[in-house]
């Protein structure tokens, strides 16, 4: 979340697409509910009626996998209408930038394509530069190659008639959705996203999210109480790991993974760290070196010398060009390429597209250990279904591990809040906290290095600081302080002596000599000289709901992100009633300083009182090279603004957009269980799949609560009553649903939820089910529905299409 | 008037059914053994293991659009029971009524008598007993932890404020003042049992579109509500399933 939970209540406009909150994250409702107690109205957009939708102010249906079409008929909406905060746009976003005449986009695709290696050469959608190497711009918004006048050409296509088409939205609801949530474009009016996996989990996933992006640029929403682009996290501490590099692509704290390439830590640091000629943009990325650097010294401690590159060698590198995301893990292991696998607070046999190549990938293995609080259908997948266990020679180690309130330590949320929880119990049994069984794991594989005299490579194992342990026990004080950083000689810095061993105060303090070190230069500032601040309980008396004094937040304590951006060039916030941030000229002895949540940099406004430039400003948007938000974004694998595509599987023959009918980047598998089928009568149903409250995940903690198994007992399956009508099924029958994959059977629940989509003429069917269930507990609770799903995913991200492929149902 | 109420305001409850499972985690209640039946609805009914249930139905609305109603059933408290004055012959002091909160409370002493006398004096089809014993049930008030200053565990789960509970004329007013709010956007909205009951609920449209025993069926002659609690609990109940079956033949 750019913004955070409580932030909610400041919103005049309530998006919620892509998402089902009021059943997935049902706290958020809290915050939902007060903003509509304040006037605000809320909007459910959803393939199926929830019970998001059963208290939205409005409800509109789509077609799983169209939302891009949606949106771009947003987008189309407010330029038309002009609904957009023009103001805002031209100054502090990438709307006035002239783009070079190698960009070019038709029927379909972008230029720069290539269609043997599926891939785009991105500098072909590169911006003009002046003289000086800073990029042109136009803020009259006029020239016809600047991206906003590129922007309406783009979404030119998306009328109502053709959008309509596509999504299956009646036009008429498409209208009313666009003037509700374009409204929010008005100074003072803040307008919200709330998004998860509805969004992420597609071929277009990324580009879903860029779209929303687009349009709260254009609104003027990014930075303001209320605003923002807020990813609703699955699980309660998927922030934190993703800021402490849970993907395959980063290293803590968003730096990039090294790859083969990039032989020295000078390679490295160039190619990832962003310049800029510009003297008004504080290119934040700039710093890099100083956090690459000073992770090395977390890692590395004393070994991490000038001479040796700081250990930089010891990194593992990726290949280039290549992936290692979750799909790609399970293709390899299915072609035997690899032979131990740790199975970690996970349950891949469920949880994973395509679940069936997953449980026959485990089959190769020659060992797995599965770390859990309870068996689970990874752990056990070589008695499951069809698995002839004489045949199967994998070997499975069960470690039982310690559940968040058996352990003390942080989680941080969907709002960036790191929060510090004390231990509430012991574990029971054997059972041990994640990171004693690591701590344990490392030890015992660094003493094996050293003792193994002909051991192959083993400075990076041998070199590891690894001291995170008090008395032999895993010390979570230890470990955050280390995500901190330290200072690691005595040195001076803006008047103030440290001491070799005190906390870094903030990021700004680490340096790119080795002086310091931090596990995660975006933590850095979390954990300080005036302690865990992550365990700050201040509750905020009045404001906007900031809540500066309690717990921490990333970054510096900053509460929503872009906040620059929530003023007028003068500094003065453009919601006098939810100010997020202002410049105070008289504050600091008449110097100035802003007041209200920690600014994105204590530069000044970009103009005086008296309407001249203050040449110390900054633009707003620090994170960019250029200083302005990306309404063209030019990183993408896909493309810079965002196109419909149809998902891999799909119920229609043409993309009425265009004739390339899917993400031509999107990648797919070739081994013979990665089936892909779109417009097979077999399979004529859209399905996709998503969550209840009553069950987490792949239910591994929720199946064994009988209170809530007795809420949510067994797989279901809802679908429309023209379908069930169509195919002889009663609400309450049992039915098989099957793709061109697998199938399951679940219990038919049949309901005025759910309507048959007119698309392009013809009448589309759509189906769907949870992925909570599977066949270890309950017995007859059903198996997983991701049996179902196909293993492609997102060419950014590779997250898999989980949330719209191609089935079949009929009565058992 | 003194005590205790629950305000339930199902125009903010999101049936995440949080109350359902506080419910039972709190008095420690078995689960049942459910089966998915067409509904999000499990169990399907309350019992004498189940005291709090998050009831769902769903009809089409205005516009064609789908409207699902939502709505936590539980024990009304009444003011008068009409309950406890079917039992009292026969069972002096199986139901009384706790007198700092104004809980009505079942005791095992309701053994003695035949579960249908109880059962059939609600008009809101709330108790439930347990097979084979006779034992009697329903919600508490969770007065054990009113009594220690605690909320009921189903408001403390509550996200949204659908659960309310607090001094009986406070809820009053709250009930009122979220009834005035609503009403432009509900113009069917009421609020059910504000003069007799310790549990009254704010719903969205009328109240036999959530449940069939959301509210007493208004009477005919125009008879005193109170009175009719009182006095017919047992032929009011009668009334409501004749009313919605008269209802459902007329379609």
């Amino acid at each position: 979340m750019t913004n955070h939970w409580i932030d909610i209540q400041n919103s005049d406009c309530i998006l919620i697409m892509g998402s089902n909150a009021a059943e997935n994250h049902p706290i958020s409702f809290k915050w939902v509910t007060e903003a509509m107690k304040r006037g605000g109205k809320l909007i459910s957009v959803d393939p199926r009626f929830t019970r998001t939708s059963s208290k939205a102010d409005f409800y509109a249906a789509l077609r799983s996998g169209t939302d891009i079409a949606f949106l771009g008929g947003m987008i189309k909406h407010i330029l038309d209408d002009d609904k957009y905060f023009k103001e805002y746009v031209a100054e502090y976003t990438n709307a006035s930038f002239i783009v070079a005449d190698s960009y070019d986009f038709k029927d379909g695709l972008f230029s720069g394509y290539d269609p043997k290696k599926k891939k785009y050469d991105k500098s072909k959608w590169a911006f003009v530069k002046d003289e000086k190497g800073i990029s042109k711009r136009d803020l009259t918004l006029q020239d016809p190659r600047c991206v906003f006048q590129l922007l309406k050409k783009q979404y030119i296509r998306y009328d109502l008639d053709t959008v309509s088409a596509v999504t299956g939205t009646p036009k008429e609801d498409l209208q009313t959705v666009y003037e509700m949530y374009s409204a929010t474009g008005q100074q003072g009016k803040a307008g919200t996203i709330m998004y998860a996996m509805g969004w992420t989990q597609h071929t277009v996933g990324v580009q879903n999210i860029r779209s929303m992006a687009i349009i709260q640029l254009l609104l003027g929403n990014m930075g303001v109480a209320g605003g923002g682009v807020n990813a609703l996290r699955g699980e309660s501490n998927v922030q934190g790991s993703t800021d402490h590099c849970l993907l395959f692509h980063i290293l803590p704290g968003y730096l990039k993974t090294p790859s083969a390439s990039l032989p020295t830590l000078t390679d490295y640091n160039n190619k990832f760290t962003p310049k800029t000629n510009d003297p008004l943009s504080a290119n934040w990325w700039g710093n890099y070196p100083k956090y690459s650097v000073s992770l090395l010294k977390s890692y590395f401690g004393d070994k991490a010398t000038k001479a040796n590159d700081f250990g930089y060698s010891w990194l593992p590198k990726l290949e280039d060009g290549k992936t290692y995301s979750w799909l790609d893990i399970f293709d390899v292991m299915y072609k035997g390429e690899f032979t131990g696998f740790f199975a970690w607070g996970q349950n891949p046999a469920a949880s994973g597209a395509n679940a069936n190549k997953t449980r026959q990938a485990l089959t190769k293995l020659d060992w797995m250990v599965n770390v859990n609080l309870f068996d689970n259908e990874t752990g056990s997948f070589w008695k499951g279904p069809g698995m002839d266990p004489k045949k199967i020679k994998t070997e499975v180690f069960m470690l039982p591990c310690a559940t968040s309130v058996e352990k003390e330590g942080s989680i941080t949320n969907s709002g960036r809040w790191m929060q510090w929880r004390y231990k509430a119990a012991n574990p029971p049994g054997e059972a041990l906290p994640d990171g004693q069984i690591l701590m344990r794991l490392g030890k015992a594989v660094q003493h094996l290095y050293k003792k193994d005299q002909n051991a192959v490579f083993p400075d990076p194992i041998l070199n590891l600081k690894w001291d995170y342990s008090t008395h032999g026990e895993f010390d979570p004080h230890k470990m955050a302080k280390e995500i901190n950083g330290y200072f690691l000689k005595d040195m001076t810095i803006k008047g103030v002596n440290y001491k070799k061993g005190d906390l870094v105060p903030s990021f700004a303090f680490l340096q790119a000599d080795g002086s310091t070190s931090s596990g995660n230069w975006l933590y850095c500032n979390s954990y300080t000289s005036k302690g865990n601040m992550s365990a700050r309980r201040v509750r905020e008396k009045s404001g906007i709901g900031l809540n500066l004094g309690w717990a921490w937040c990333w970054p510096v304590n900053r509460r929503i992100i872009y906040n620059r951006a929530s003023v007028d060039k003068y500094g003065k916030p453009w919601d006098k009633e939810h100010p997020v941030i202002a410049w105070d000229p008289n504050a600091k002895d008449g110097k100035g300083s802003w007041v209200g949540d920690v600014p994105d940099g204590g530069w000044p406004p970009m103009l005086n009182a008296d309407g001249t430039p203050n040449p110390k400003t900054k633009y707003p948007f620090i994170m960019k090279p250029e200083g302005h938000a990306h309404v063209f974004g030019p990183g993408l694998a896909d493309g810079p603004f965002p196109e419909h595509y149809e998902p891999i599987e799909c119920p229609v023959e043409k993309n009425l957009f265009s004739s390339q009918l899917v993400n031509p980047v999107a990648p797919t598998y070739d081994t013979k269980m990665d089936i892909y089928r779109s417009c097979d009568p077999k399979y004529p149903f859209v399905g996709t799949t998503y969550r209840v409250s009553e069950h987490w995940q792949t239910g591994v903690m929720t199946r064994w609560q009988p209170w809530l198994l007795e809420a949510e007992p067994q797989l279901f399956v809802e679908m429309s009553k023209e379908l069930g009508k169509l195919k002889g099924i009663n609400n309450g029958d049992k039915v098989i649903v099957e793709s061109a994959r697998g199938k399951v059977e679940a219990v038919a629940v049949v309901t005025i939820r759910l309507r048959p989509f007119q698309i392009g003429g013809n009448t589309v069917h759509q189906i769907g089910l949870p992925w909570h269930y599977g066949w270890v507990h309950p017995k007859n609770g059903g198996d997983s529905a991701n049996l179902l799903t196909p293993s492609t995913g997102d060419p950014n991200t590779r997250i898999p299409e989980t949330k719209a492929f191609m089935v079949n149902v009929r009565k058992v | 008037m003194s005590g205790k109420a629950f305000f339930i305001d199902t125009t903010v409850c999101m049936a995440c059914r949080g109350c359902q499972i506080a419910c039972k985690q709190w008095n420690q209640l078995p689960a049942t053994k459910t089966y998915n039946w067409g509904s999000m609805q499990n169990p399907k009914d309350l019992s004498f293991d189940t005291y709090k249930l998050v009831r769902f139905q769903e009809h089409m609305g205005q516009n064609n659009k789908p409207v699902w109603l939502f709505f936590p059933d539980q024990c009304r408290h009444c003011v008068e029971p009409p309950c406890k004055e079917a039992a009292e012959d026969e069972a002096p002091g199986g139901i009384f009524i706790d007198s700092q909160t104004g809980a009505v409370l079942y005791t095992d002493k309701l053994k003695k008598i035949k579960a249908s006398t109880v059962i059939e004096a609600c008009p809101f089809d709330i108790p439930r007993a347990q097979a084979g014993s006779g034992y009697m049930a329903k919600c508490t008030m969770c007065v054990d932890r009113v009594h220690n200053g605690l909320l009921p565990a189903c408001v403390k789960t509550c996200p949204t404020g659908a659960m309310n509970f607090g001094d009986r004329d406070k809820m009053v007013d709250l009930a009122k003042e979220r009834l005035a709010t609503v009403k432009p956007r509900f113009p069917k909205a009421s609020v059910t049992g504000l003069d007799d009951l310790r549990a009254f609920y704010l719903l969205s449209d009328e109240p036999k579109m959530y449940h069939t025993f959301a509210n007493v069926m208004p009477l005919p002659n125009g008879m005193d509500r109170k009175v009719a609690l009182k006095k017919i609990g047992r032929s009011l109940k009668g009334l409501s399933r004749e009313w919605d079956l008269i209802n459902k033949l007329a379609g």
